[in-house]
């Protein structure tokens, strides 16, 4: 047994036909494009002045899986982002992908948080929305690849964690995944409301045209600070001082290029001196 | 300082290479206290004995639901006082990893490749952006847990084996942990290494075009695993489970020998961590040459079956 996630009551908001309306938050991240030169700073985290942000690639799969159950249950997609004021653009590619509105958290007390941090700011985000029925996320994010944020986001909420669904679906109140470990595959169920990251095998996500990036402008965005999640945190036996400060950045560095490297071009007798090479290095 | 390992062990007791990494890792930090889930602690003994483990705690075999054994493995901590609990970076690792952290207040880490004790603060060291940087942190917080990468370090027995105390831990999981109705199908074994843990990893590209033998030949002659990038698992030409990459399974084996691949970023962020790493590949400009320790340009189907032949020629000779 879980509960709901307390908020506002959902009572008469009027659903079309006898559909029950389900209410997803999809969290999604402005990271630097993978493509470009990514770099930490002296304090260790990642530098966003390059310019080449974008909404993290395997977020689109989660809004994608949002959307989809959305249209499927006449359901709702509300995009959250917790980050500097970048975090904006990632929220807007979201509502771009047919999320319906969109919530920035963005505070200077916020900057640099680490990965629980995140998850509780979100958790906290999510209470104060309200009558949230899942919440969906990617299955990492490409800057941090901790993929520590979708479970710790469900234990803050004190919901069902359900990671790396290859595959996602909500019938009756119910939500079903399937993922695919190493060692097995597991047909996954709990009832609503859960969380659950989704794996880039879950679906393809669409490619925006001109109208969607045209009707995106026109979806609201509701900005919070800090302190009007701090009654999320409250309500979920959390406060602002645990946020962060549980680890310190000593260093920071690019990693060192070996000098040794070879590079030969095969003339025939590649194969032959690769072996010795391995034989060499005692690699085999 | 007491430090708690999640002993993994396959389903009739043997431990997996992870767990004696992750005790071998535990060792110079302090006392080490090992986690055993379920059944096949009798017989694993005489290897964690050799391995120093002080104690293990066995749990029992229903909390090995991540959620379940975030509670279970809180429980011990709190009880041993433990200031680091050491996790397998597996998925389920991080999962369980990211349950506790919350559960016990405590900083986590993923997919590190040392841990430290200097004057008494814990230090992680990782690899980050597809392996491009280096980053170290020090623990200011009262409990870590951190998940180590596989083959980050070489299982060694300990200095003097111990003769580790059995206890039995009775936890009570909630419901919220219990909410989940799971049905697991496990796979079906390959005969091979598993490829997580491999200490060796020869992984397909495009550039083999739908002919895996020379991978399979070279691979089982080093007693390796084969992976896949993700073009040759969308092509069907190797199962999902083999892609290797940052959607895919995460490997750091000691040699990584990658042919037809064009090392994109997104395959990268699964090898980072990878010892050595060696490439074929029949473009000069294939991304994979910036990072290789050895890169042959050349065509694989001249290069692998001469590889392979010499390497059984040498393996003879000696
Ligand atoms: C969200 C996302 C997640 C992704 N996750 C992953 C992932 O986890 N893992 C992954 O691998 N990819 C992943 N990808 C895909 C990744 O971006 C690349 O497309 C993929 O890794 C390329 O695979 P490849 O190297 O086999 O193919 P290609 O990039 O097509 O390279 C084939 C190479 O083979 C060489 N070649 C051809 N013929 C020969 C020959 N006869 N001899 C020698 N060399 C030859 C070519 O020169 C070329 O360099 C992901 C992509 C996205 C968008
Ligand atoms: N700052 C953030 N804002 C919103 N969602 C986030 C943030 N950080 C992480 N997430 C979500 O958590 C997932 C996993 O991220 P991570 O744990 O950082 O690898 C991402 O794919 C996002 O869906």
């Amino acid at each position: 047994m879980s509960t709901r996630v307390p908020g506002p009551s959902r009572v008469g908001r009027g659903s079309p036909g006898n559909l029950p309306r389900v209410k997803i938050v999809v969290a999604v991240k402005h990271v630097p494009d993978v493509q470009s030169t990514r770099m930490l700073g002296a304090d260790g985290r990642l530098r966003r002045d390059g310019g080449d942000g974008t909404l993290n690639e395997l977020d689109e799969n989660a809004v994608e899986a949002a959307v989809q159950i959305a249209a499927a249950t006449s359901g709702e997609v509300v995009a959250l982002s917790v980050g500097p004021a970048d975090a904006h653009d990632a929220v807007r590619r979201a509502l771009q992908l047919g999320a319906s509105r969109g919530v920035v958290v963005s505070d200077e007390r916020l900057v640099g948080l680490d990965a629980l941090g995140t998850a509780a700011v979100l958790a906290a985000a999510v209470t104060v929305e309200g009558g949230v029925d899942l919440v969906l996320t990617g299955m990492a994010s490409t800057d941090g690849l901790t993929s520590v944020v979708p479970t710790a986001l469900a234990a803050y909420l004190r919901l069902p964690a359900l990671a790396l669904a290859a595959h996602v679906d909500v019938a009756d109140g119910t939500v079903h995944v399937r993922r695919e470990l190493d060692h097995a595959v597991e047909e996954l169920s709990a009832p609503l409301p859960a969380v659950v990251s989704v794996t880039d095998a879950a679906n393809e996500p669409s490619f925006p045209g001109f109208r969607a990036i045209m009707a995106a402008r026109k979806k609201p965005v509701q900005e919070l600070g800090l302190d009007e999640v701090v009654p999320g945190l409250t309500s979920l036996g959390l406060d602002p001082s645990m946020l962060g400060g549980r680890t310190r950045v000593l260093h920071a560095e690019p990693q060192q290029p070996r000098t040794d490297r070879v590079l030969v071009t095969d003339d025939g007798d590649a194969g032959v001196r690769l072996a010795a090479w391995l034989v060499d290095q005692r690699l085999v | 300082m007491t430090t708690l390992v999640l002993l993994d062990h396959d389903d009739d007791g043997t431990p997996r290479p992870a767990a004696l990494e992750l005790v071998t890792a535990a060792r110079p930090l302090g006392e080490v206290h090992g986690v055993w889930v379920g059944d096949g602690l009798d017989a694993a003994l005489p290897g964690l004995a050799d391995a120093g483990v002080l104690i293990v705690h066995r749990l029992p075999a229903d909390v090995w639901w991540p959620a379940a054994l975030a509670e279970a493995l809180h429980a011990v901590r709190s009880a041993t006082g433990a200031d680091l609990v050491l996790l397998a970076s597996t998925s389920e690792g991080k999962e369980v990893a990211a349950g506790l952290a919350v559960l016990d207040g405590a900083a986590v880490v993923t997919d590190a490749e040392r841990v430290e004790r200097v004057e008494g603060a814990l230090r992680v060291t990782k690899s980050v952006l597809a392996g491009t940087w280096v980053s170290t942190v020090e623990v200011t917080s009262p409990v870590a847990v951190v998940t180590l990468e596989p083959n980050a370090v070489r299982a060694e027995p300990a200095a003097a084996p111990s003769s580790p105390q059995v206890v039995d831990v009775q936890v009570a999981v909630s419901e919220l942990a219990r909410s989940v109705t799971v049905v697991r199908t496990p796979r079906q074994a390959t005969g091979r290494p598993d490829l997580a843990t491999a200490d060796v990893v020869v992984v397909a590209g495009r550039g083999v075009d739908g002919h895996l033998s020379p991978v399979e030949e070279l691979a089982d002659l080093l007693g390796g695993a084969v992976g896949a990038t993700r073009v040759v698992a969308d092509e069907g030409w190797l199962p999902r489970e083999q892609q290797v990459g940052q959607t895919g399974v995460a490997v750091a084996p000691r040699l990584y020998i990658g042919v037809g691949v064009s090392g994109a970023v997104h395959h990268r962020g699964g090898m980072q961590s990878a010892g050595t790493v060696v490439a074929v590949n029949s473009d000069p400009d294939a991304p994979i040459f910036e990072f290789a320790d050895y890169g042959i340009v050349g065509d694989l189907f001249d290069v692998l079956p001469a590889l392979t032949a010499e390497l059984r020629r040498l393996r003879e000779l000696a």
